[in-house]
């Protein structure tokens, strides 16, 4: 099923999955390409008409950094932490928490769930793959 | 053949904590440019405010008294926006709509929102604010940190290699005289300096700062009957990264914008990059600056971290870069500083950061997370 959402609701699929600890993409009703993050268009073909994918679950990771500082004081806590840039198997990336204690590498494999972050909004967060 | 001139640039004292407005340094540091050109305040007839902190026009035209204000912008490219409003400037001029063209800038953020605060408020960061800073990826250095990481990774690149721009950096801001940092670092220094967000340490990150710098622009015709010797400009250009407005989707996370418009603003200038004496790269991080120099061409994608070894970005060296200081530490005035150094490095008035001979100099910036802008400069005759 195709629709054509209002501008400010092309990011709901995403928060729903999101809250139910899924990643949904964006795919082109038209050209089938899949994108994120949520846009009004597609990139390729320009068409409004979108659909929901549950993504995998399953990427690489890209890059990272570990942060050292508290950017906002709720985090202090947290410190230090590791954010990923995750290659996900649908060709786009999410940015999370990695979670454990393995150290990030370039094509380390990981998975990825959600958890609450500041003011509560579920954020991606990975466990490294053991196959 | 330049289309248009650099006549006076102005600067304000650069401090922490100032109890002064960010339109008082705008202000202040547009009568110096103003002044220093030979020209009165009344003779402006185009503005264009730089960075988000930048006054309305209209306070301008009542503060100066402009009578027939001609050209107004704005140039949305947060760092990449003063290179971007040397360009618009000249394109102005050139196509007769003014003749003269103040580019001001003036911050207070000591007393106000710190980067990872302000960011916040602009729309073209609402990829980050929305899905990311939930996470815990708040401030510009843990946006860039992941290009830096990969092109380390790719690449072999050292922090070591970061830290030999910022301690080439602080030696020139400490010649500069006006720099916020006084005291000079070693490399020890810097590999001891805490960790923000690796790979970044302290002493990887620019400055935080307040005070103003300012420009003016006119035709080279008029230029020549002006107070100071003349710097023209002789090509520029703009260009996007690939995802401009979301680095986690970026293709390829180690170029940025300035890869796109090197090749266009050299061939507008007819020069190579055996003619630059002289560069002010952006340096809101010490990554950023090697980055762009393989982005420019000066060396390699990859190559970037031997190409700042042995000294090569230091006065005496083949390209003296950030001759003033930077952003790292002289001041945070987001590339207009480098452009007034740019200038003053032309004038051959740079003082004891001089470099000996300077006749053509290359300036860039870079904006928000990759929007570049890269403009050449000569010598002009007066």
């Amino acid at each position: 099923m195709t629709s054509t959402p209002e501008p400010e609701d092309i990011a709901a699929p995403y928060w729903r999955g999101a809250a139910e600890g899924v990643l949904v993409l964006q795919r082109c009703g038209n050209c089938g390409v899949v994108r994120h993050y949520p846009r009004a268009i597609c990139s390729a073909c320009q068409s409004e008409l979108v659909e929901p994918q549950q993504a995998d679950g399953r990427g690489t990771v890209h890059s990272w950094t570990v942060t050292h500082h508290a950017f906002d004081p709720r985090l202090a806590d947290d410190l230090p932490y590791t954010l990923v840039t995750v290659d996900m198997r649908e060709g786009v990336r999410v940015l999370g928490r990695l979670d454990g204690d393995t150290a990030p590498a370039i094509d380390l494999p990981v998975r990825i769930t959600f958890a609450p972050g500041l003011d509560g909004t579920p954020v991606p967060h990975f466990e490294v793959e053991t196959s | 053949m330049s289309r248009a001139s650099v006549v006076g640039v102005g600067e304000t004292e650069y401090t922490k904590r100032s109890p002064r407005s960010a339109l008082q340094h705008q202000l202040e540091a547009s009568l110096t440019a103003i002044a220093d050109a030979g020209l009165t305040p009344g003779d402006v007839d185009g503005v264009i405010p730089i960075g988000i902190t930048g006054a309305p026009v209209e306070e301008y035209v009542a503060d100066f008294g402009i009578t027939d204000l001609r050209f107004s912008a704005v140039v949305p490219h947060g760092g990449a926006s003063a290179v971007g409003a040397l360009q618009l400037a000249g394109a102005a001029i050139a196509a007769g709509l003014c003749s003269t063209v103040l580019v001001p800038f003036g911050r207070n953020t000591s007393s106000g929102a710190k980067a990872g605060q302000r960011i916040h408020t602009m729309p073209q960061f609402h990829f980050v604010s929305e899905y990311e800073r939930p996470a815990g990826n708040i401030a510009p250095a843990q946006l860039y940190a992941p290009m830096a990481r990969r092109h380390m990774e790719l690449y072999g690149t050292t922090s070591e290699q970061f830290g030999e721009i910022a301690v080439s950096t602080r030696e020139h801001a400490l010649l500069n005289g006006r720099g916020l940092m006084t005291k000079p670092i070693t490399l020890a220094d810097h590999q001891a300096s805490r960790m923000i967000t690796d790979p970044f340490r302290l002493l990887d990150c620019s400055l935080e700062s307040d005070g103003g710098a300012a420009f003016v622009v006119t035709s080279p015709e008029r230029a020549r009957d002006l107070a100071q010797t003349p710097v023209d400009l002789l090509g520029s250009a703009m260009g996007h990264p690939d995802s401009p407005s979301s680095i986690t989707q970026r293709p390829d996370l180690t170029r940025v914008g300035v890869a796109k418009a090197a090749a266009l603003a050299f061939e507008a200038a007819g020069v190579t990059h055996a003619d630059i004496d002289v560069a002010e790269i952006y340096d809101c991080f010490t990554y950023i600056v090697l980055c762009q120099l393989e982005d420019l061409g000066f060396c390699a994608k990859g190559e970037g971290g031997p190409f700042v070894e042995g000294g090569r970005l230091r006065l005496g060296g083949e390209l003296p870069t950030n001759t003033h200081g930077g952003l790292l530490s002289q001041s945070h005035m987001l590339a207009v500083n480098h452009v007034v150094e740019l200038v003053r490095q032309l004038r051959g008035t740079a003082g004891a950061a001089q470099v000996a001979g300077a006749e053509t100099g290359l300036v860039t910036g870079y904006g928000d997370m990759g929007d570049g802008g890269v403009a050449i400069l000569r010598k002009g005759t007066s």
